[in-house]
């Protein structure tokens, strides 16, 4: 409590701040269970079946473009990220090599435009 | 179900990426937080509570501007909504180990990189690899927020700058080796992406909150691949019935 309430911004009480994060925990985790925990059956609709199969693919693409410009420090060094990021996937490499290899190209393009450039 | 194909060994090496992409994502968070004028161990327990970027973020604007309940309610809501879609797409790709306390314990992790990773796993997942999976993005999503909120000015910029792609790295190594072989998957990304952007840079378009952009565009380019290529999920799911097991990766 004494650790909660240190410093709070103005207006805010240690009590409201738990009721905040408590409604806020509450809400994010009821979004989460109930559908997971109450759907059971297969589902016999084909369209169905193949629309839920592709939303994690829609759901990445649209998580990935355009945000993965601005996930750097600036945009030209996202854009080299991207394009090793890309090759590498069209390669098939794995999660984490991709992801390494697409954060080391961007870290070496901002080191590049920084002091060198 | 006594033999799952995936253990959780395999889990965690899968999860490994993700946890070290929550890393630096949550690093931001805790910065956030302190800067905010709170505690660390606030910044600790909203990351431990929650573990979503995008929703936690908007929740501490209604904490600092102390909005009312219903607006931190509806934020929420509006804000992981998705993970409601992701929840009922990922049920039909588990396994029967997916009992009701499991699915009660592990539906706390849907969060967008676990669902990614799970749903697209040859076969379905069952709760060791589900847990497995979890572990260190929940780890690192945890420990991130604490460096961030404790340590957050001592990173060079250059570095936390270049961290931030990690995750979308993963998501690329996630979306393109299937999009090559499957036009369904292929058409689903394209038309999501094409949305997405148009959602982003169209004015047209600004009232629309990034979270509802997100649904919209995925359910969309979903629709759209699942109405032009609707059998591509069959072959998988037959092989799956039959208990036959293929080694892949």
């Amino acid at each position: 409590m004494n650790e909660l309430s240190q410093a709070l911004p103005a207006g805010l009480t240690a009590a409201r701040l738990i009721l905040y994060m408590a409604v806020m925990a509450a809400v994010t985790y009821l979004i989460r269970m109930i559908p997971f925990t109450a759907f059971r059956k297969q589902i016999r609709s084909r369209f169905l079946r193949s629309f839920l199969a592709y939303v994690p693919y829609a759901v990445l693409g649209a998580m990935t473009f355009p945000g993965i410009f601005y996930a750097t420090s600036s945009i030209p060094s996202a854009i080299a990220g991207t394009i090793v990021g890309v090759v590498l996937a069209f390669c098939s490499r794995s999660l984490l090599t991709v992801a390494l290899g697409a954060s080391g190209a961007a870290l070496l393009a901002q080191i590049i435009l920084q002091y060198i450039v | 179900m006594k033999n799952q194909v995936y253990s959780f060994r395999e889990g965690v090496r899968d999860g490994l990426p993700i946890g070290l992409g929550y890393l630096s994502v949550s690093f931001g968070f805790g910065i956030a937080v302190v800067a905010a004028g709170l505690s660390p161990l606030v910044a600790a327990l909203i990351s431990m509570t929650n573990e979503t970027s995008a929703g936690q973020l908007a929740g501490l604007g209604v904490i600092v501007s102390c909005g009312p309940l219903i607006e931190m309610i509806l934020t929420q809501l509006v804000i992981n909504i998705r993970y409601s879609l992701m929840g009922i797409s990922l049920t039909q790709r588990l396994d029967d180990s997916f009992t009701t306390p499991w699915r009660l314990l592990l539906s706390f992790s849907i969060t967008d990189e676990i669902f990614a990773v799970a749903s697209t796993k040859r076969e379905r997942v069952g709760t060791h690899y589900f847990s497995g999976l979890c572990t260190l993005p929940y780890v690192g999503w945890t420990l991130g927020t604490v460096l961030g909120a404790v340590a957050g000015t001592l990173l060079p910029p250059i570095i936390s700058g270049a961290l931030g792609i990690m995750l979308y790295g993963m998501f690329l190594a996630i979306i393109i080796p299937p999009a090559k072989k499957q036009r369904g998957v292929l058409v689903a990304v394209l038309a999501a992406i094409t949305l997405s952007c148009l959602f982003r840079y169209l004015p047209l378009f600004d009232f629309l909150s990034d979270g509802f952009a997100l649904i919209i565009s995925a359910v969309l380019g979903a629709a759209l691949a699942a109405w032009l290529f609707p059998a591509e999920d069959d072959a998988r799911d037959t092989e799956t019935t039959a208990g036959e097991v293929t080694e892949h990766e």
